[in-house]
């Protein structure tokens, strides 16, 4: 018994060192003053500071950051509206279609998502860059926000609304004051989830960004390819530590709302 | 007066999803069908049925199934391990910080780590087996992936297996069972919906990868999604690459509606 018990540690353990040792390998070399990922030669602190003075760089992890907090947020708004839209709807195959429509684009792979999203925007002949991605973001994020929000607002009792309508309140009272808040919880995961779509993105926004505009994976892509710089190294330290940052607040914000993190599907 | 309201939150979640999930969807089989030159005609669909597009077709399934069936290995122990661990929550959330990184960060991780003076090399030397080609190989590929993928197959079968009451299993035991007997006839049937959620969410995105074929395997995979890439991006040649895509698009309405009919079923 003692045996299946130490097998089982070590196995967990060999299991989170393989996680974390891609991420831990970036961390350890973004110190070295060699130049290389080969051979340690001596802690420096050069490569973060070449990241801070590549303005190009700057701009574009400020360009992904903007991309990632405008589209999670008016993706939020669009799910809200989603998810009331299809608690509304009362014939359950409606309802079924609706939502087997909501799941197509997390489903979707990727590169399908890209593609065609390539075309439509050609189509309407839209200027790939900024527009095009930060659109592309928001349609793919909207999904995931419905699945997160809609749980919850079936959660609460119909039975909450009429007394609100009863005791005097109007429709966007009813909305602000007692759906709003009572599905924030939901709100929020949905937000952190569009948001860590939105900076996870490699491949729609690869189809969509054309010449002038890039975001983070982009370039890091465009960059391995070409050889490396240790810089990038340092560049996945300090996301490193900010991913890690956002996860901690998601994870305390689920906690105190619901004791439990949430139990959705996270697609890739 | 609710037929109102509700219509009002239908207008722009429909307008989404008629320009987003429906659009695209048309868009592409539209695109399938016209060739290089902008001519209507069939040759794509006649040229996605020849040897070369057939093979590479049979090649991107049997990678996904590889891979997918390597993460469940090593996927499911790790869930199991977890749920018996005393701070579940925060190992979950270990397991899925890893996810949270960009997928490009960790690909470059990897070129470092298996490069010809990485880490793996160095420990094969280490222990006598001396200096292999890793990058570039298949194995690298699948290793790479499963690594990718690895979080998302925890994840539903955790929650799977922490939905099984612990009953079932004492239940089992007082009556002779083994633990093997009780895993395989109690355990592992009843968490299957979560095997089934966790290698839906693996094998459609693995069907599609791109970029980790050009930067881990070096373009000797050449999978379904790399090749829409090349044919939208390189080559320009839309129709082709629409003609793979919707081939994708079918495979996952298939996937869906298999998977989908199941957890209906589980539902009840």
């Amino acid at each position: 018994m003692r045996r299946g018990i130490k097998w089982s540690k070590l196995y967990l353990a060999a299991v989170f060192i393989i996680l974390y040792a891609p991420i831990f390998y970036l961390m350890f070399y973004s110190f070295n003053s060699g130049g290389s990922m080969r051979e340690f030669e001596s802690f420096t602190l050069e490569w973060y500071g070449e990241v801070f003075s590549d303005t190009r760089l700057l701009i574009i992890v400020l360009n992904t950051l903007v991309i990632a907090l405008l589209s999670s947020l008016i993706s939020t708004i669009l799910g809200i509206i989603g998810a009331l839209a299809i608690r509304q709807v009362r014939r359950l195959q409606s309802k079924q279609t609706l939502l087997s429509l909501n799941n197509v684009l997390i489903v979707s792979p990727d590169v399908i998502i890209g593609a065609s999203f390539l075309i439509l925007f050609t189509m309407i002949g839209l200027q790939l860059g900024f527009s095009s991605v930060l659109i592309s973001h928001i349609a793919f994020s909207v999904p995931i926000v419905v699945l997160m929000v809609l749980p919850k607002l079936e959660e609460m009792s119909p039975t909450l609304i009429d007394a609100a309508r009863d005791l005097g309140a109007s429709r966007w009272e009813v909305l602000t004051k007692v759906t709003l808040p009572f599905i924030k919880p939901g709100i929020f995961a949905g937000f952190f989830m569009a948001l860590t779509y939105s900076l996870d993105d490699f491949a729609v926004t690869f189809f969509v960004t054309g010449n002038g505009f890039s975001t983070l994976s982009v370039e890091i892509y465009s960059r391995a390819r070409h050889g490396v710089s240790l810089s990038i190294n340092a560049l996945s330290t300090l996301l490193f530590l900010f991913t890690a940052l956002l996860v901690v607040g998601y994870y305390f914000i689920n906690r105190r709302t619901n004791n439990k993190p949430s139990n959705a599907e996270v697609g890739p | 007066m609710t037929s109102r309201a509700r219509n009002l939150y239908l207008v722009p979640y429909l307008l989404w999803i008629v320009l987003f999930v429906i659009a695209p969807i048309v868009l592409i089989v539209y695109y399938s069908l016209f060739d290089v030159e902008g001519q209507f005609t069939f040759s794509n669909y006649v040229k996605f049925f020849t040897p070369v597009y057939m093979k590479m077709t049979l090649n991107s399934f049997w990678y996904a199934f590889l891979i997918t069936l390597w993460s469940l290995l090593i996927a499911y122990p790790t869930a199991y391990l977890i749920t018996k661990t005393k701070h579940k929550q925060l190992w979950l959330l270990l397991v899925i910080l890893p996810s949270w990184i960009n997928l490009l960060l960790k690909a470059y991780a990897f070129i470092g780590l298996f490069g010809t003076y990485g880490f793996a090399n160095g420990f094969l030397e280490l222990i006598g087996i001396g200096t292999q080609q890793i990058l570039f190989t298949d194995f690298s590929f699948i290793f790479v992936s499963v690594y990718i993928f690895i979080p998302f197959m925890v994840l539903p079968i955790f929650n799977a297996l922490e939905e099984l009451p612990p009953s079932l299993i004492y239940a089992s035991r007082d009556l002779g069972a083994s633990a093997w007997t009780t895993f395989r006839r109690v355990v592992f049937p009843l968490t299957l919906n979560g095997v089934k959620a966790g290698c839906q969410a693996v094998f459609i995105p693995a069907l599609s990868l791109f970029m980790i074929t050009r930067l881990i395997a070096g373009n000797r995979v050449i999978t379904l999604g790399t090749a829409i890439e090349q044919h939208f991006l390189v080559t320009q040649d839309w129709g082709m690459g629409a003609t793979i895509a919707v081939f994708l698009v079918l495979v996952m309405a298939l996937i869906m509606i298999v998977t989908g009919g199941r957890k209906a079923r589980g539902a009840k």
